[in-house]
């Protein structure tokens, strides 16, 4: 174990700022990118749906 | 004897990969989540600290797996690419296509955490040697595929006009990945700056591979997760798409 408290293990010997400015952009990126595209998959449904309602409702009312 | 055969290029069938990807989605996911948890902490908790460079050196552990991936999406989209180009596979250009985004943010984010590490180390945010350079012109690549792509309306001439793009930028791989050697350089070599105790090596090395194993995992999650994203966009003319049942719904 290289820490004895928490405070050390944050404080990443003086390094904290440059650590965890990489750790925490990285986490922050790989948070952000899987919900963007869930968006973007959760939008084409919708799309869909709305077209397909649209071509049922042409066809119940010609 | 029956021998079944599996049809390889059943796969190439938006059709039948959509629903497979679907399955495949949350293994990645399991996968990346075993090997971050197992790489940061090695990389944390296992791995000792640096001779010289204190804890800063810790960096490494997503800087090295952010740099391997960016590289290694390139040859894998200009992969695809090559295959939608010569055999006009369109759900091969759709992987292609699903792949340049997350590779774009690896090549940020293998820049970001470079500055970040250069910084305390080498006195600076950014200097325009070899390594640093080539880098940056992958990240552009990136959005020079993307943008080429996003403006070119009709679908497969996009297609067409990415592939030449991906494939004429394939050669700036090896010269990342060459550059500390051809070029004096700030950037170090290609091993680590790994001490001379044996044992220190190894735990440094298993925690950068194991991040780099989670990266790979992510990437694979997420771009299949994107393709299928894609995949409803492009088809969305199509009969089996209507009938999806998550769009009959």
């Amino acid at each position: 174990m290289n820490w004895n408290s928490a405070a050390e293990f944050f404080s990443m010997g003086g390094y904290a700022l440059y650590v965890w400015g990489s750790f925490g952009a990285c986490a922050f990126a790989f948070v952000v990118e899987p919900l963007l595209i869930r968006q973007r998959h959760i939008e084409a449904l919708r799309n869909l749906r709305r077209q397909a309602a649209a071509e049922t409702l042409e066809m119940e009312h010609p | 004897m029956s021998k079944q055969l599996t049809n390889w290029f059943r796969f190439a069938s938006p059709q039948v990969f959509y629903p497979l990807a679907g399955k495949l989605i949350p293994v990645f996911w399991v996968l990346t989540a075993l090997f971050g948890a197992a790489g940061l902490w090695v990389g944390f908790f296992v791995a000792p600290t640096d001779a010289t460079q204190g804890e800063g050196y810790r960096i490494i552990f997503v800087h090295v797996p952010t740099s391997w991936m960016s590289m290694f999406i390139y040859l894998v989209m200009a992969g695809w690419a090559a295959v939608g180009l010569s055999f006009n596979a369109r759900l091969s250009s759709m992987m292609a296509q699903a792949l340049a985004p997350t590779g774009a943010l690896m090549a940020f984010l293998s820049l970001w955490t470079g500055a970040f590490w250069g910084k305390p180390m080498w006195g600076t945010w950014w200097v325009w040697d070899a390594r640093l350079t080539s880098e940056l012109i992958l990240f552009f690549l990136y959005l020079g595929f993307i943008a080429l792509q996003a403006s070119i309306d009709d679908p497969r001439r996009a297609d067409k006009a990415g592939a030449v793009l991906a494939l004429v930028g394939v050669v700036n791989v090896p010269i990342i990945y060459f550059s500390v050697i051809w070029w004096n350089t700030l950037h170090q070599g290609a091993s680590v700056s790994i001490n001379k105790s044996p044992t220190m090596a190894m735990t440094m090395l298993w925690g950068m591979l194991l991040m780099a194993l989670c990266l790979w995992m992510y990437s694979v999650a997420v771009a299949l997760t994107r393709v299928r994203a894609i995949i409803l966009e492009r088809e969305a003319h199509t009969d089996w798409v209507k009938q999806l049942r998550e769009v009959a719904t």
